[in-house]
C-alpha cells in the first residue's frame, strides 16, 4: 500500500518510513509542511497519509486542517495524524465529518512498532485507531448524560472499543476472557440504545457518532 | 605644602555652592519689573485690567524660559535633575478629565516660584554673597587697610586692635560659610524639586504608569519565554526521544534472533525512553500547551482534566475567549490545583468550574482529598497567589484538615 509521510522532523521522518515499511507499506512521498502534503497527496493519491499535527509555519494545527482538507478534496483517503499531545478538539474537528479511515495517535506510540503497524493498518482498511488519551478526553465531558449510567469496567470497555479494538484487543488488554467482552459490549449497547451490529468498524462508528452526537 | 584633600573638597564645593546662589540672583529677580510695573501704572493710571491681564501674559510667557534656566542652573552647577512631567493627555475629553489635565499641565506651582518665591531667594543669596564678600574682606584686611585713608585707618584699622579681631572674624565666617551655602543651595533645590518639578501625586501616578506597563511587559515576556522554551523542546530533545524510542521499538521488531539478554536490555531501554517521553510530554505541556493558544482555555482544560489520575468534572462557561495572559494564568492556577489534589491531597474527585461574570473569570478547583494546605507555605500556592496578583486578580485557598480544598481565582479579564 501507498503511503504519503507529513512531519517536519527529519530525524523522525527516517523512523516513521521504516516502521512503515514494516508495515508492509511503501512511503511514495514525503512532506515537511502542509502545502507538501497536499501536493503530494494530490500527485499520488496515497492509501494512507500519516500527518505530523504542528507543522511550519504556525507550528499549532496545520496537521489538522490538511487532513480535513484531504479528506474534502480525496473523500475516502485514510489519514493518520501524529501528534506529541492529543487534543480532544482536533479529534472533534476531524471526526465532525465522517469517523472512518481516521487515526490520531501520540507520536510516542510508534514507539510500540507491532501495536502502531496494527492501528495503521487498521485506519488504511477504512478503521479507526483514536489515542486512549483522546478517548479519555472525549469521554470526560460526558457525565450528564447516557455514558454516566455505565459502570467503570464498561466505560473502559468503551474506550477501547472507541480506539478501535477487536473484542480479542480488548479482553486482551483488560486481562478478561473474550466472551466477558462481549457481555460488557451488550450491556454498552443497551444502555446506551445502540442498535447491535458485528462488524468491527461500525460498532465503533456507533460509538464516535454517538460521541460526536451530543458535542455542541 | 599639601592642601589636604577634604580641605580641597570643601573648598571647591563651597566655590560650587557660592557660583550656583550668584547664578540664581539674575533670574530669580527677572520677574519683580513685571510686578513693579504692573504697580507702578496702576497706581499711577489706575488701569488695572489692561495692567493686570498685560503682566499676566508676560508671566505665562516668561515662566517655561525661566524654568528651563532654573532647571539648567540647578542641573549644571550642582548636579540636581529636576524632573520634567508631560501630563499625557486624556483619551476622552469629558468635563473630569480636562480639569485633571489642566490641573497637571497648569504651572500654578512654577509661577508661584518664579513670581513670589524667586525674590525671597535672592534676597537670601545675596545676603549669603554679602557674607562670603564680607569674610574674605576681613581675611585678608592686613593687606588692604593700608590704603584706607589715615584718620579712618588709625581709627578703625588698628594693627594690633581691631585688624586681628577682623582677621578672626573672617577666618570664622570663612569656616561657617561652606556650610551655609550648602544648606541655602540645599534648600533650593528642594523647593525647586517641589515647585517646578512634578507633585507628589504626580509623580507617583507617572511611576505607577511606568510600573503597570513594565508590570504587563514582564508578564509578556515570561509568558513568551515559556512559549519559546516550549517550541524549543518540541522542536529538539522531544522529536528526538521519540526517534530515539522508535529505533529501539524497531530493534525489538526486526531483530527476533537476538540473544534473550540483548532483548531485555533492549526492552529496558525502550521502556525507558518511553517513560522519559510521558515525563518530558508532561514537563513541556506545564510550560504552555499550544493548544491553549490555539483553541481557549476550554479545549486546553481537556487535555488537562484527562491527564490527571482522579475523575474531574469540568465545567467550563465562557462566551469568548479572554486575554491570552488571563487564559494562561487561570490554566496554571487548575494545572497546579489538579496536580496538588492528584500529589498532596489523595483527593478522589476534582471539580474545576470556569465562568465569566461580567468583566470577571471566576476560576474554583474543589477536590474531596486530605485538605490542610497553607496558601503561605507551600511553594506552589504562593507561585499562584503571585501570578493571579500579577493580574490584578484575588486568590483564596480554602483547606480546613480532613478536606475539602477549594481553591478559587477570580481575574479582571475587560477587554
Amino acid at each position: 500500500m501507498r503511503a504519503v509521510i507529513a512531519e517536519d522532523s527529519v530525524l523522525l521522518r527516517v523512523g516513521l518510513i521504516k516502521v512503515l515499511e514494516m508495515g508492509g507499506f511503501q512511503v511514495v512521498a514525503e512532506a515537511g509542511d502542509a502545502e507538501g502534503l497536499l501536493a503530494a497527496v494530490a500527485e499520488h493519491r496515497p492509501e494512507l497519509a500519516l500527518i505530523d499535527v504542528r507543522m511550519p509555519p504556525g507550528f499549532t494545527d496545520e496537521g489538522v486542517r490538511a487532513a480535513m482538507e484531504i479528506r474534502r478534496r480525496w473523500p475516502g483517503t485514510p489519514v493518520v495524524l501524529l501528534s506529541q499531545y492529543v487534543e480532544e478538539r482536533y479529534a472533534a474537528d476531524l471526526l465532525s465529518a465522517n469517523t472512518s479511515g481516521v487515526g490520531y495517535l501520540l507520536k510516542q506510540r510508534v514507539a510500540d512498532v507491532a501495536d502502531f503497524v496494527a492501528a495503521v493498518r487498521r485506519v488504511a482498511d477504512g478503521g479507526t485507531a483514536l489515542d486512549p488519551q483522546v478517548v479519555a478526553q472525549l469521554l470526560l465531558r460526558r457525565d450528564s448524560d447516557p455514558l454516566a449510567r455505565l459502570t467503570l469496567r464498561e466505560r473502559e470497555v468503551l474506550g477501547l472499543m472507541a480506539e478501535g479494538r477487536s473484542n480479542a484487543g480488548i479482553a486482551q488488554a483488560l486481562v478478561v476472557s473474550e466472551s466477558a467482552v462481549a457481555k460488557h459490549i451488550n450491556n454498552i449497547f443497551a444502555k446506551l440504545d445502540l442498535p447491535v451490529v458485528d462488524a468491527d468498524h461500525r460498532r465503533v462508528l456507533a460509538v464516535l457518532r454517538f460521541l460526536g452526537a451530543s458535542r455542541a | 605644602m599639601t592642601i589636604p584633600a577634604g580641605l580641597r573638597r570643601a573648598v571647591l564645593r563651597a566655590q560650587r555652592d557660592t557660583g550656583f546662589l550668584a547664578a540664581g540672583v539674575l533670574p530669580h529677580l527677572a520677574l519683580v519689573p513685571v510686578w513693579a510695573w504692573a504697580a507702578a501704572t496702576i497706581a499711577r493710571t489706575g488701569n488695572w485690567l489692561l495692567t493686570v491681564s498685560l503682566s499676566a501674559a508676560l508671566v505665562l510667557l516668561g515662566t517655561p524660559v525661566l524654568t528651563a534656566v532654573q532647571r539648567a542652573r540647578y542641573r549644571v552647577l550642582i548636579g540636581v535633575d529636576v524632573p520634567r512631567l508631560t501630563p499625557t493627555a486624556p483619551e476622552q475629553w469629558t468635563w473630569a478629565s480636562t480639569a485633571r489635565w489642566l490641573a497637571a499641565t497648569w504651572p500654578w506651582r512654577k509661577i508661584g516660584y518664579h513670581l513670589l518665591l524667586g525674590p525671597l531667594l535672592a534676597l537670601l543669596e545675596l545676603l549669603v554673597l554679602a557674607v562670603a564678600a564680607a569674610c574674605v574682606a576681613g581675611v585678608i584686611a592686613y593687606a588692604w587697610s593700608w590704603a584706607l585713608p589715615t584718620g579712618v585707618r588709625q581709627d578703625w584699622f588698628g594693627y594690633l586692635t581691631q585688624l586681628p579681631a577682623y582677621t578672626a572674624a573672617g577666618l570664622l565666617l570663612l569656616c561657617a560659610l561652606p556650610w551655609t551655602a550648602r544648606a541655602v543651595a540645599r534648600a533650593e533645590a528642594r523647593l525647586a524639586l517641589g515647585l517646578l518639578g512634578p507633585s507628589q501625586a504626580q509623580r507617583l501616578q507617572e511611576r505607577v504608569d511606568q510600573l503597570t506597563v513594565s508590570r504587563t511587559d514582564l508578564i509578556e515576556a515570561v509568558d513568551a519565554e515559556r512559549r519559546r522554551i516550549e517550541r524549543d523542546l518540541h522542536d529538539g530533545t522531544q522529536q528526538r526521544l521519540v526517534s530515539l524510542a522508535v529505533n529501539l521499538g524497531l530493534a525489538i521488531a526486526t531483530c527476533p534472533d537476538l540473544s534473550s539478554d540483548a532483548r531485555e536490555v533492549i526492552a529496558r531501554a525502550h521502556l525507558e525512553a518511553k517513560e522519559a517521553i510521558a515525563e518530558l510530554n508532561d514537563l513541556v505541556r506545564g510550560l504552555h500547551p499550544a493548544v491553549l493558544e490555539d483553541r481557549g482555555l476550554d479545549a486546553a482544560l481537556s487535555g488537562l482534566a484527562a491527564r490527571t489520575p482522579l475523575p474531574v468534572r469540568l465545567r467550563v462557561d465562557l462566551e469568548e475567549r479572554v486575554a491570552p495572559n488571563v487564559e494562561s494564568v487561570a490554566y496554571f492556577v487548575i494545572s497546579e490545583a489538579l496536580t496538588n489534589a492528584t500529589k498532596h491531597a489523595n483527593a478522589m474527585h476534582a471539580e474545576v468550574v470556569v465562568r465569566q461574570v461580567g468583566e470577571v473569570l471566576r476560576v474554583r478547583v474543589t477536590d474531596d482529598g486530605l485538605g490542610g494546605a497553607d496558601a503561605a507555605g507551600g511553594t506552589g500556592l504562593t507561585g499562584l497567589a503571585k501570578r493571579v496578583g500579577s493580574l490584578d486578580g484575588a486568590f483564596h485557598v480554602s483547606s480546613p484538615v480532613g478536606g475539602p480544598t477549594t481553591i478559587t481565582a477570580e481575574l479582571p479579564c475587560a477587554r
